[in-house]
Order: C-alpha cells, then structure tokens, then sequence
C-alpha cells in the first residue's frame, strides 16, 4: 500500500502532461486553419479544438480512450474492425512462440547441464545471441516461411518462440546449476542416480530462475510477434493495426493499438508472476 | 550428395573433437574452451552451406553462407552507409541522449523517497511493454532521417536504464554514507566519490541491455519509414525483391555491431568497476 499514493501522483502528472502536450502538439493545426478562414481564436478555443481534431499529431487521452470503447465494447468481438479480434489474433501468435521457445529453451538447458560438450559449444553463442538485434530478421522469417507455403499464425509463433528461446535457456542454465556444492554432496551421499538428481534437487532449485526468465520471455514473444506483423501484407494483428494507422495517419488508431499492446503485455507478465506465486508458494520458496 | 556426405563428414569429425577436449583436461583451460565454441561455429556454418548445396535449396529460401560472405565483400560500401546511418547516427545517439537522461533522472529522484516509490513501479512497468510500438507515432513527429530513429531508441532505452540506476543508487552501504557525512562531504561530493561508483555495477548492466535495444529500436523503427538508406530499409526493401543474400549480409552487420558494441560496454566496465568483486573473481 506504501506504493499506492506516489504511484497514482506520477500517473496523475503522467496525465496532465499529456493533455499538455496534446494541446500544445495540436495547437498548430488550429491556428493555421484559423489563419487560412481569417477567424480570431481565443486561448479557449485553441484548446477546445486540440482536444477533438480528427487526426491529432497527438491525440488526447479521452480520445484513445473512446476509440478504444469503439472498438472493444461497441464493436462485435469477430469484427476485423474490433480491436479484440487483433489483440486475440497477436495473443494466440505470441502465447504459441511463448510455448515453443519455452519448451524448446528447458531442453537445451538440461543437455547443457548435463553435457560439457553442450555447455562449451552452445553456452557461449546463446550468451552472444542475446546482444545481437535478432528483430532484425523477422520480415525475412515472414517472407521465406510464406515462400515455402507457411503462412497465418506460424511464421510469428516462430519469431516470438526465436526471441523467448535464449532467456529461458541462459536462465535455466543458471537456475539448475544454482544448487550449492554441499547440497550435490549430499545426494551423492544419499547414493542419488542422475535422474533422482535432477528431479529432486535441480529442477526445485531452478524455479526462481525460471519464472525471473520466463517474465522476459513472455515481454520479448509479444513485441517479436508485433514485429513479425508488420511486414507488408499483414492485415490482421497490433503490429499490422500500427501499421495501417501509420500509413493512413490514424493517429488514434495507433495509440489505441498501442495501448491495448500494452494492456496485453502487462497481463502476460502478471499471469506469469501469478503462477511464479502460486508455485513458489506451493513449494515453500515463497519470499 | 558429396556436398551432404562432405558435411556430414565434417559435423561427426568436429563432434568427436569437441567431445575429446570436453572430456580431456583441455576443458579447463581457456584455449579449449574457445576452440570447443569455435568449432560448434564452424560446424553449423559447414552444415548450412552443406544442406544448401546438397539439396539445392533455392537461394530465395536460404542462401549459403558462401553467397552471403560473397555479398557482404562486394557490398561493403552499401553495408558501410547502412551502418552509419542506423547505427552510429540513429542507434548511438539515441543510446547516449536515452542513457544519459535516465542517469540524470535517477540521480534528481534519489533524493525524493517518495518520486523513488511511485516511479519505480511505472519504470518497471513501461519497461516491460512493447515500446518498439511507438515508433510510427515518433517517425510522423520527428520525419523519415535520423532523428526519428534516435527519438525510438530514446523511449526504448530509458526506462531499463532508469530501473536499474535508480537501483544502483540505493546499493550504497548505510555505513560509508555516514562515513562521508562524518567528514562533511557535500552531496555533490557523495554522490561523485561514493555513491556513483557504488551504482556503476547496476548503472552498466542497464546500459549493456539498453545496448542491444537501441539497434533493435533504430533497425525496426526503419521499417516504418527511413530515407534510402540504414540497415532496417534495406532489410525491408530487399526480402520484397527477395535478395535474401543481401538480408543475411545486413543480418551478419547488425550482429557484428551488436557483439561489438556489447563488448566495447563490457571492457569499459571492466576498467571502471575493477574494484567489484564480480570483476575481481575472474582474476
């Protein structure tokens, strides 16, 4: 609760500068039309008018805020004009990368583990994967899977599964090796095979490290799949909403879009700290 | 069929050697263990062209890598403009103004508990968001060049860096504080001999992740609209003609920029943070 009130006074002046901006952004356009039909404006008009433009350089809050009832409440939910068809349409790519990549990542951490050869041959490139702009090749991977007849939900599920891989990998590496020498020893001692091993020390041990990376993970799916729909000819998805809102000047549209982006991104990341509670404090870990 | 032969060939060759010195005294020693990541290296790389050539996979679907060193050699002059358009100009500059406006904030907040308390949670949260999103909404602000790229990297980068300066700040040990009070340092003075330095450990891990997001944020930000040159246009404008060699040759620029800068970032932590006992266990 100590974090209710300065959070909610920075959200305030979040708020208040906005409207700032958006009057002081718009401002221009207003004075220029007024200019062209030789009309007077007052302060007041200026700022009355900033506040409801068609397409504002910067539109205000109350304005994403009813595109966003237009399209999410007002519309039929199956409609290509309603944003929760979008939002569904990013989440299911995402959440399907998010399931790959995941899986995908555990298995190479246990090979890593349990292999030196794995761990001085892999370790290293997917510590260096993690500085190089992987982005970068998302329009290819749509354009080559599309060549090749794969198209639709796929060709981002790969992308975002591409992006959430090497978190999870560099964090389970780390988790499963977190348990300390004494504790090894003692199920050495205990005469514990390989499997027992794993099973009853590695993988408890690892689950504060898998969850811290999994919350990486899910952020990094969600703007690999945006990523993965703006290349030309996506129609459906956030990242093709931002697009088409940038091509035709929708401003609203693309705050809008980008708002509900941010709406899913940080329901993800609150669904994964849930879970992170509900098992970490089934397991006794719980901090 | 050679080219798949051959291939295979090489990939159990170089298995049983990665295997030998894995298993070999070798393994502790910093020559193996870069030969072991090299030879992985070399293995896929041999792989690839091998699959490519020995299937004749079309080039439009994936090039080998022999095309694509070919490319990258006769292209340097294009690379290089791309480069310096999206990275150096766009992706740097960014970088820094994003950096060190976050420093900066850090530093004005520290002092107010109660900015630090309702901050944080945003910073923490605006991290995790997709911010990559807003670059349309900054290329129509700030034009098609440069600055419109940087002001990308701006949002992207300052949020992490915040987070994690503001972070660094409030590792100061409660002692050394009073240490300095004792001797009546002024703020200015604390914060410069003791409290920065003590930062600096988290201050450069949010700059080493700020680095890899300013080149995604220059590159993708491109896609929305750039002049006629940098890496993220070309990307876009060539997998549309389908050069999928001149693709993979950016791809290999981004990388190496990538590695490069990351590196560079580390080696100056290193020479600043040497006192740390992270840096001190390597030896």
């Amino acid at each position: 609760m100590r974090h209710v009130l300065p959070v909610l006074a920075v959200v305030a002046a979040i708020i208040v500068a906005w409207y700032g901006a958006a009057a002081w952004m718009n401002s221009q356009w207003t004075l220029d039309q007024a200019a062209r039909e030789g009309r007077e404006l007052t302060i007041v008009d200026i700022v009355n008018d900033t506040m409801v433009q068609e397409r504002p350089k910067l539109p205000a809050p109350h304005q994403v805020g009813a595109e966003l009832w237009k399209t999410v409440v007002a519309t039929r939910p199956g409609s290509k004009r309603s944003l929760l068809w979008h939002g569904w349409v990013t989440l299911s790519a995402t959440a399907a990368g998010f399931g790959i990549g995941t899986v995908a990542g555990l298995l190479l951490a246990v090979g890593i583990v349990h292999s030196r050869a794995m761990d001085l041959s892999v370790m290293p490139w997917a510590v260096a994967s993690q500085t190089i702009p992987v982005l970068a090749i998302a329009p290819m991977v749509i354009v080559v899977l599309n060549s090749v007849g794969v198209s639709g939900l796929l060709p981002k599920a790969v992308i975002a599964g591409w992006l959430s891989f090497f978190p999870v990998v560099v964090g389970m590496v780390k988790g499963l090796r977190a348990p300390e020498p004494m504790q090894l020893d003692q199920m050495a001692t205990w005469n514990a095979s390989r499997g027992q091993l794993f099973w009853k020390l590695r993988l408890p041990a690892s689950m504060p490290w898998l969850f811290a990376s999994l919350k990486v993970a899910v952020a990094a799916a969600l703007v690999g799949t945006i990523v993965g729909e703006l290349p030309a000819g996506a129609t459906s998805g956030l990242g093709a909403r931002l697009l088409s809102g940038s091509y035709y000047g929708q401003t609203v549209q693309i705050w809008a879009a980008l708002v509900a982006a941010a709406v899913l991104a940080a329901g993800l990341v609150a669904l994964v700290a849930a879970t992170e509670r509900l098992v970490l404090g089934r397991m006794g870990m719980r901090r | 069929m050679s080219w798949l032969l051959a291939a295979a060939v090489v990939w159990a060759g170089c298995t049983w050697a990665a295997l030998r010195i894995a298993r070999g005294p070798l393994s502790r020693r910093r020559a193996g263990q870069v030969a072991v990541a090299a030879l992985f290296g070399a293995t896929v790389l041999v792989l690839w062209e091998g699959v490519v050539r020995g299937l004749a996979v079309s080039p439009v679907i994936l090039p080998p890598p022999s095309a694509i060193a070919a490319t990258f050699a006769g292209a340097l002059p294009v690379l290089w403009g791309d480069f310096v358009q999206t990275i150096l100009k766009g992706a740097l500059s960014g970088w820094a103004i994003g950096c060190g406006a976050a420093v900066a904030t850090a530093i004005a907040i520290d002092r107010s508990d109660f900015l630090k308390r309702g901050l944080l949670p945003v910073g923490s949260f605006m991290a995790a968001l997709p911010i990559v999103g807003v670059a349309p909404i900054l290329v129509m602000w700030f034009g098609f060049d440069w600055q419109s790229k940087a002001a990308v990297v701006v949002v992207m980068v300052y949020f992490p860096v915040l987070v994690n300066a503001v972070a660094g700040l409030g590792q100061t040990d409660r002692l050394a504080c009073d240490q300095m009070a004792t001797w009546g340092a002024s703020w200015a003075q604390g914060l410069w001999k003791l409290r920065l330095p003590a930062a600096l450990p988290f201050i450069f891990n949010g700059l080493k992740i700020a680095s890899t997001l300013a080149l995604i944020g220059a590159i993708v930000a491109e896609f929305f609209g750039s002049p006629t040159r940098g890496m993220g246009f070309r990307i876009s404008t060539e997998v549309g003609r389908l050069a999928l060699d001149m693709v993979w040759a950016e791809i290999w620029v981004a990388a190496l920029a990538g590695s490069g800068f990351y590196g560079a970032l580390a080696l100056i932590e290193r020479a600043l943070t040497f006192w740390h006992p992270a840096q001190r266990a390597r030896g």
